[in-house]
């Protein structure tokens, strides 16, 4: 799935890295918890969160996660925008909750996510 | 407790690593690894050095806090256990997911602690081995 796909099904608002709309993505996170999105490593990765600091995007900068989604809402501070200018990750921001926003996802066709069997 | 220095040693290994031409998949293991243990030092050891060795065989990294130390390993490599403060918490850390993620991308974790001391984790990854 395009990221312009991914920000027409969320109604997502860009403010990083519109110019690589293009870019494809094959699996999605959805996860407030950096320790978590690091327990699933995968490769082509759209993160959704709602967390919202710089953490966020070292944490997406260390696993090569080049779009993050801010769930519920929530602008991007203006250090996030640097950021993700520097990393070249795409920032965007849509309205609905963490819940709907994976729904629409995986409702649109985007099914890859990490699995592990409980311990 | 400042954590926002956290994680550019990480960021400095990945850049270096990929500069010398390691397989992605295995530059993204160390990395996390790196960057649990680099937050664990922040969060629980008060600060403190980590010391990156690369040789022909393999890559080493050494993480050395003089923090409160762990009073019992297993319960700390324990998913989901964590003694992390809500603050930590806000910022998406203190899951109890960190010595788990480094035990996870690593080929061998060590740690050796003692209370009131500090802690000391080393992370070794075998190179030429199958990742």
């Amino acid at each position: 799935m395009k990221v312009r796909e991914i920000a027409d099904i969320l109604d997502a608002a860009f403010f990083a890295g519109e110019e690589f709309a293009d870019l494809e993505v094959q699996a999605a996170c959805g996860a407030d918890l950096m320790s978590d999105v690091m327990a699933f490593v995968k490769e082509r990765v759209v993160l959704l969160t709602g967390l919202m600091n710089p953490q966020v995007l070292r944490t997406a900068d260390l696993l090569d996660i080049k779009v993050v989604v801010f769930v519920r809402g929530k602008k991007p501070t203006s250090d996030l925008v640097e950021i993700a200018k520097e990393t070249g990750t795409v920032l965007m921001s849509t309205k609905y909750s963490m819940f709907l926003a994976c729904g629409r996802l995986y409702e649109a066709g985007l099914r890859n996510g990490g699995v592990r069997e409980i311990a | 407790m400042d954590f926002s220095a956290a994680g550019k040693a990480s960021t400095e290994v990945k850049k270096l690593l990929s500069s010398i031409g390691f397989d992605s998949s295995l530059v993204k293991r160390v990395a996390v690894a790196m960057y649990e243990g680099e937050m664990n030092v922040a969060i629980h050891g008060g600060g403190g050095q980590a010391e990156v060795n690369l040789d022909p065989s393999q890559i080493k990294i050494r993480f050395i806090d003089h923090g409160p130390g762990i009073a019992d390993i297993d319960l700390a490599m324990t998913e989901g256990y964590s003694t992390a403060s809500e603050e930590v918490r806000s910022m998406g850390f203190g899951a109890g997911m960190g010595l788990p993620n480094m035990k996870r991308n690593a080929d061998v974790l060590e740690i050796s602690s003692a209370v009131n001391e500090g802690t000391t984790v080393t992370l070794l990854w075998r190179l030429g081995a199958v990742s």
